[in-house]
């Protein structure tokens, strides 16, 4: 059938148009919107950036590193993202076995709850920890009593960060796993693997790419995450300002070229993500 | 699939800590939040929910993201048929870039775009010629969420178009119809249900939607003062039910969305039999 039937008309060049296929010049118009569009919403804030960046030059630019506000407030984001994403590994790890693996009750509620931090806004995600650990709190006196501060301090960023990002392992990981099913899994255990050998020989090398790519994600979402964070950290200078919030006060001190030079780290983040996502696309099996 | 249980290890331990953790994380915070909102008995939540600024931030949202998700359905749809049905230069490129607004964080997208769209900025000032504020109105906070929610309309469309069977797009060229009659009638009805599913995925997160909105809002009270914002503002007063009361509001609303993306899906999957 394949071969009679060209169910690819867009891979293939010929002269005659087919019947399942626009006229050239509404290709071309599809195509230019495409382009267009997204030129003007994706590509032009990117130039933005780097051209905010670099304008006082090179010199500018690595001069608004060399302070001591933005190099706390990187040493406190790679402190988060440290504890964040191994922790959120370990969560991806077993929500992607036990969804994909076995079947059980109420499975599509976990999934959807495991979805969660896509729907809920980022500043519900702090509230709901200022409400626990805040100062007028559910927790709050009694913290307070034995002198712990988890809000405006580096547990309530973490903890917000965590929900915010939980998510992205375990999305990757779960597709992944359902498509590429279980045999060798139950080859292993059949053989009279541990499950732990069976883990590590057979279920890590299967998924490697997919592991590697959720973790980037999640690492690069947990060091850009702004709504939640603002409202747990209580933007204290070189205390509890990560670098996303960093860049709002240098913004909102018109410091646009060291703003921009700490955001322009960011998106280089991002880019190596996006970078990263389509060079592993067909070794994750993802279509 | 029950078969299985018994050969694969790991239920019971990866089944336990996922739940842990999700009730550690996520559900004994969320109930906090429930809890907190009651407490100031029912005057309070009405108290809340009908203070005009409140209502202005809440409509504002909502307007701006719904507005944001049908700019999104047009350029998505076209965006996504142009990924999945043609070959052009680039379009890996254009492919990888659709998720741009998921890995690059929400705080340097706000600055970037309230750059280009300030009244000096390269948009800004063209724009400013006819008379058009972008920044600092709510147009520019919907093309802050129209670039937020992008992602999931095209996420969702591509599968779909590529299980598209050609089959009924030759039976139609083969009783006579001409392309466009084709796309009209058989194509964009069989995409219908995922371009709403879509849709309301970007709208529920353009609700909610925070970093990349407050830079380009201006943040003027009952003008351009969006939600989460307004929760923020209430936690500084230490107006701890205030907030809960809105993020209850908002979650509700949320809730509602996902249900109804849900239901598009399942519309979907029923009328393409996956």
């Amino acid at each position: 059938m394949a071969a009679l039937i060209d169910i690819h008309p867009a891979k293939h060049r010929t002269r005659v148009r087919r019947a399942t296929a626009e006229s050239a010049w509404s290709r071309w118009l599809v195509i230019s919107i495409a382009v267009g569009f997204m030129g003007l919403m994706f590509v032009l804030p990117l130039v933005v950036i780097f051209q905010e960046a670099f304008r006082k030059g090179w010199e500018g630019y690595v001069e608004a590193f060399d302070d001591r506000a933005t190099m706390h407030a990187i040493w406190l984001t790679l402190q988060v993202a440290a504890i964040t994403v191994p922790l959120n590994t370990i969560f991806g790890l077993a929500a992607a076995w036990c969804v994909s693996r076995f079947w059980f009750r109420g499975k599509r509620l976990l999934t959807s709850l495991i979805e969660l931090p896509l729907w809920v806004s980022p500043v519900i995600a702090g509230l709901i920890y200022v409400l626990l650990f805040g100062a007028k709190g559910f927790f709050g006196p009694s913290l307070k009593e034995h002198g712990i501060k988890i809000i405006f301090a580096l547990p309530g960023i973490v903890l917000s960060t965590i929900f915010v990002t939980f998510t992205f392992v375990a999305r990757v990981l779960t597709p992944q796993m359902e498509a590429q099913g279980q045999a060798e899994e139950e080859a292993a255990m059949t053989l009279g693997a541990n499950g732990f050998q069976m883990f590590w020989r057979v279920t890590i090398p299967k998924i490697k790419w997919g592991l590697l790519y959720g973790i980037i994600l999640c690492n690069a979402r947990s060091m850009g995450e702004f709504g939640a964070v603002s409202v747990v950290s209580g933007h204290i200078r070189n205390k509890t300002n990560t670098v996303p919030l960093h860049i709002e006060v240098l913004y909102n001190e018109y410091q646009f070229v060291p703003a921009f030079a700490v955001a322009s780290v960011l998106t280089l983040l991002a880019l190596a993500t996006l970078i990263l996502k389509t060079l592993t696309t067909t070794k994750r099996g993802a279509a | 699939m029950a078969r299985t249980r018994h050969v694969l290890p790991g239920f019971r331990l990866s089944l336990g800590f996922t739940i842990t953790y999700l009730s550690l994380i996520v559900l004994i915070p969320l109930s906090m939040l429930v809890w907190k909102a009651s407490t100031g008995g029912w005057d309070g939540v009405m108290n809340t929910i009908t203070h005009a600024r409140v209502i202005a931030s809440l409509k504002l949202s909502f307007t701006t993201a719904f507005t944001a998700a049908l700019v999104n359905g047009f350029f998505g749809l076209l965006t996504a048929w142009a990924l999945e049905r043609y070959s052009f230069p680039g379009r890996r490129v254009l492919d990888a870039m659709v998720d741009l607004p998921f890995a690059l964080p929400t705080a340097v997208a706000g600055i970037a775009l309230v750059t280009l769209y300030a009244p000096n900025g390269w948009i800004g000032a063209w724009l400013a010629q006819y008379d058009i504020k972008a920044a600092y109105a709510p147009l520019g906070i919907t093309i802050a969420l129209v670039f937020v929610g992008f992602p999931f309309v095209v996420r969702t469309l591509q599968p779909v178009i590529a299980d598209l069977s050609m089959e009924l797009e030759e039976a139609a060229a083969c009783l006579g119809a001409n392309r466009w009659q084709t796309l009209t009638r058989i194509v964009f009805p069989a995409l219908l249900p995922a371009t709403l599913a879509g849709m309301t995925l970007a709208f529920g997160r353009a609700v909610g939607e925070y970093g990349s909105v407050v830079f380009i809002s201006g943040n003027l009270p009952f003008k351009t003062e969006i939600a989460p914002l307004l929760i923020t503002m209430r936690l500084e007063e230490y107006d701890y039910s205030g907030a809960a009361t809105i993020g209850v509001v908002m979650l509700i609303a949320s809730f509602l969305i996902l249900f109804t993306a849900d239901l598009l899906a399942q519309w979907n999957r029923k009328r393409t039999g996956h």
